[in-house]
């Protein structure tokens, strides 16, 4: 009894298996063709030199447009952006060194800054005291679409650098909030910030002396021209 | 006024342009406004100080931008921990 039972169950399920063989055989292309569409979608845009080359071209004419014409050098020269730190209060003399915490040091409004930021792109910002070159901190943020329209969270290197200097330039505190703060050196290279400090000191002279050798030349003239005449 | 967006392998876009004196432009620019912000964008306006300075102001509201703004840029907002550098 129980051997004919187990007998036709067996042949009731090899009957079933092959009834819906067809079934099976859709469901299984069925998968297939969602996978293959799920992979396609997931596939970032292949990497495209010329439409990055672009889109950083794109980039740079809209910071040229928004900060003020000796910045704009300044990044096309150098490859970095300084800005003058505008923080007042608790944070910023806790971030700022003994010397440039006393009254009177200079401010935002004062010829010089107690501290600064370098900006880099797509590197952390870096705080330091122009007056000695010191290193304070480094600010570890990053400004991530994460649509990522090409597949890349990334925005051009100039987009970078522009979204941190609005951002710390409309609210310092904000961004110095969200960013992570590292000692100096964590990611960027003190070495290569203190070249970059003296690079930047020689650009400001050279700036200087292109802007006050036209009127020394103009007053050279001048004064050859009295001469001649007296 | 221009709403622009930054774009990763792009630079900005255009979002939406019109004239802000103008109900019906004016509307469209809202709702470009609203849109983004709900994406999670920042938003900023550049602007020259008086001595000539360059400076940009971040806005939560259509409402904070300046009436005579010509742009506003809108970009991810920041966040924390860049990645490792290679030195």
């Amino acid at each position: 009894m129980a051997l004919s039972l187990g007998t036709a169950a067996l042949v009731l399920v090899a009957l079933l298996w092959e009834l819906s063989r067809p079934t099976r055989q859709l469901a299984r292309t069925r998968l297939r063709e969602l996978w293959r569409l799920r992979s396609s979608a997931e596939q970032p845009a292949a990497y495209d030199p010329g439409r990055e080359r672009r889109a950083e071209q794109r980039a740079r004419e809209l910071l040229r447009s928004c900060v003020s014409e000796h910045d704009w050098a300044m990044y096309r020269d150098l490859g970095f952006l300084c800005v003058a730190g505008a923080l007042r209060g608790e944070r910023a003399r806790a971030h700022a060194p003994a010397h440039a915490r006393e009254p009177g040091a200079a401010g935002a409004d004062g010829e010089e800054p107690a501290y600064a930021y370098l900006i880099y792109p797509h590197k952390p910002i870096v705080a330091y005291v122009p007056a000695t070159g010191e290193l304070l901190n480094e600010y570890c943020v990053a400004f991530p679409d994460h649509t990522r329209p090409y597949g890349s969270a990334r925005l051009p290197d100039s987009d970078d650098v522009l979204a941190k200097w609005m951002a710390l330039s409309a609210d310092e505190r904000r961004l110095v909030g969200e960013a992570n703060m590292h000692l100096p050196g964590r990611q960027v290279d003190p070495d290569r910030v203190r070249r970059d400090l003296a690079r930047l000191a020689r650009w400001e002279r050279e700036q200087r002396e292109r802007r006050v050798r036209p009127a020394r030349d103009l007053l050279d003239a001048h004064d050859s021209t009295s001469v001649r005449a007296a | 006024m221009k709403l622009l967006r930054m774009k990763p392998g792009h630079g900005e876009i255009v979002l939406a342009e019109g004239d802000v004196e103008v109900p019906e432009q004016e509307r469209q620019l809202i709702e470009a406004f609203r849109r983004q912000l709900d994406a999670g964008m920042w938003a900023a306006v550049p602007t020259q100080a008086p001595g000539g300075r360059r400076e940009a102001e971040l806005v939560k509201s259509f409402s904070e931008v300046p009436r005579d703004a010509e742009r506003v840029i809108f970009f991810p907002r920041a966040a924390g921990g860049a990645p490792a550098a290679k030195r």
